[in-house]
């Protein structure tokens, strides 16, 4: 049996006064691709935040690649693409220059030999290659979410973790972006990725995580999407802060059929 | 021309100068990490603080019955600075919404600290006016050698760790989960920002320290899109307006921190002015940054349905 490259047993997560993650159980194996799906709120982006170290938990364990979170995890093989942040740092930086701070890990603090060439092979994965040079704020949002993610390429890792890497991208970004994960999945990467509903990924995704109040509802295959919301040409692009696609993605989860064999998730 | 050559053998006048270059270059290469923090302030904090911390080495000189008594105020500046941008770091790091108020207070505390321990030392707030508002050409020889050590570890760990950093204050939640050392990283701007403050204090003054670290990158940021070009133009700048505002005022008697600020707002009125000029000279390059890469996308995939489809 080979080990668990994410494996999180009975985690809790507080933020300030909120219990956000109460008991979490998550086991991805190698060359999996696991979805990880929920309402807003339900503590999709707590999960991976803290599988990634970024959050502590208060209770349970979380090891990466074998090993718990700390300074024992080889950083160098995990690839974090956190949800968009605002391009509009206090200073302009180049893609290139953002794409090279991928490059940087654990106590490598300074940037190897031909960062530059790596920076621009990590956008070219991506498609924007010719941009290296270009100011991120220059860049469309769907473009900076690319940014980020040649940011995570750039060190070549096992294991990829994406907090919703579509959400807010127009659609020919989202599917040059399922056409490079299709790429590096076929070549043996893991991949952890949070998502509204499962969209361009729908072919990739071996496994999914609902997740809804903090707990798993259901881990398994993934859910059949509901009728029409998949269709051809249905777009939902969702914005972070507005209510009505909360309700819409809750829909989408709760009444969608799920696919056979899976569990019922029901309210 | 021969005015100049004077100025140059004038041994005051060269340790002016070398001291306002060597701060020069140092204090835009830290500005631009605070500018990328949204922390543009905290030099001016800092500032208030070291206020405290000169008025307190003043203390313990007289004390300890120093000659002069004031020889102990830098040295005070240096550790106050720095325990202070250390408090706001810890400060920020706890909370974003008490940051605003903790940097506030410290404002306050920091100048009314200052004037109150002068006052117990046995001076006047008159002997704070130096550091205030900068005093280079008093530079002394001690001055110099603490210039240039601080301000070679400034440059040193502000270019030599500048992809680290960069990491750190772009985007902390990466950072952590590139198993960077975050919290280092942090500490070493807020103590980078402290020494830088002390060393500027000599030259502008500590009320307008922030601007010598300030106002160099926003030009650097007119001028390039690049994080390293913007330091580079801000070192530049910084250098070239602290060396000619400090070479005038030789032969006009003004404030030389006062003059040197000045002149780096002028150039950044005059760079923003030509700024959209120089603009529209360049080939509109690519007006609609979008359409190419959507195209290479749809070949790409072969299988969207009409663009229409997108934005329904």
């Amino acid at each position: 049996m080979t080990s668990p490259v994410i494996d999180a047993r009975g985690v809790h997560v507080r933020l300030g006064a909120s219990h956000v993650l109460r008991g979490v159980d998550l086991r991805v194996d190698p060359g999996e691709v696991v979805a990880l799906l929920g309402a807003n709120g339900s503590g999709k982006s707590t999960l991976v935040r803290t599988v990634v170290g970024v959050l502590t938990p208060s209770q349970g364990e979380v090891s990466l690649l074998g090993h718990p979170l700390g300074n024992g995890v080889p950083w160098h093989r995990v690839g974090y693409v956190p949800q968009r942040v605002s391009a509009a740092a206090g200073v302009p930086s180049t893609a290139a220059e953002v794409v090279a701070s991928g490059l940087l890990h654990g106590r490598r603090l300074a940037l190897p030999r031909g960062w530059r060439d790596r920076a621009r092979e990590a956008l070219d994965q991506v498609g924007l290659a010719d941009r290296a040079d270009d100011a991120t704020s220059q860049l469309s949002g769907g473009q900076q979410q690319r940014v980020l993610i040649a940011r995570a390429l750039v060190r070549e890792p096992e294991v990829l973790v994406l907090d919703e890497p579509v959400a807010g991208v127009d659609r020919p970004s989202q599917e040059a972006f399922a056409a490079t994960m299709t790429r590096l999945i076929g070549s043996g990467l893991t991949v952890l990725v949070v998502l509204h509903e499962l969209g361009e990924l729908a072919g990739l995704v071996t496994r999914a995580v609902v997740l809804r109040h903090g707990k798993v509802v259901h881990d398994g295959a993934p859910p059949r999407p509901h009728g029409g919301h998949d269709a051809t040409g249905h777009e939902h692009v969702h914005p972070h802060t507005s209510e009505l696609p909360v309700l819409t993605t809750e829909v989408g989860l709760t009444d969608g059929p799920l696919g056979t064999g899976s569990t019922e998730v029901g309210p | 021309m021969s005015e100049i050559g004077y100025m140059l053998t004038d041994p005051l006048m060269q340790r002016a100068l070398l001291a306002a270059l060597l701060v020069g270059v140092s204090a835009p290469v830290v500005g631009t990490y605070l500018v990328q923090r949204r922390l543009a302030l905290l030099g001016d904090g800092i500032g208030h603080v070291a206020l405290t911390g000169v008025a307190l080495g003043w203390l313990v000189g007289a004390a300890l019955g120093l000659v002069p008594d004031d020889v102990l105020a830098v040295p005070g500046a240096v550790v106050a600075a720095v325990v202070g941008s250390v408090l706001i770091e810890v400060v920020r790091r706890r909370g974003r919404t008490s940051g605003d108020l903790a940097l506030a207070i410290m404002f306050y505390g920091g100048i009314a600290g200052g004037v109150l321990i002068i006052g117990i030392a046995g001076g006047s707030s008159g002997n704070l006016m130096a550091y205030l508002f900068g005093s280079i050409s008093t530079v002394t020889s001690t001055d110099l050698v603490l210039t240039i050590v601080l301000c070679t570890l400034i440059l040193m760990v502000g270019v030599g760790l500048r992809p680290a950093l960069f990491s750190v204050s772009h985007d902390e939640e990466f950072a952590i989960s590139s198993g960077l050392p975050v919290w280092a990283l942090n500490m070493a701007v807020a103590v980078l920002a402290a020494l830088t403050v002390t060393v500027a204090m000599r030259v502008v003054g500590l009320l307008l320290v922030s601007a010598l670290m300030i106002v160099p990158v926003a030009i650097g940021q007119l001028v390039t899109h690049s994080f390293r070009r913007t330091m580079a133009v801000g070192s530049v700048v910084g250098v070239v307006v602290c060396v000619v505002g400090l070479s005038i005022t030789y032969w006009y008697p003004v404030s030389p921190g006062a003059l040197i600020v000045v002149l780096a707002i002028a150039v950044y009125a005059v760079v923003a002015g030509l700024h959209p000029l120089l603009a529209r000279r360049r080939p509109a390059r690519d007006p609609h940054p979008d359409i190419p890469d959507d195209v290479e996308v749809e070949v790409a995939a072969t299988n969207t349905g009409p663009e229409g489809e997108c934005e329904r």
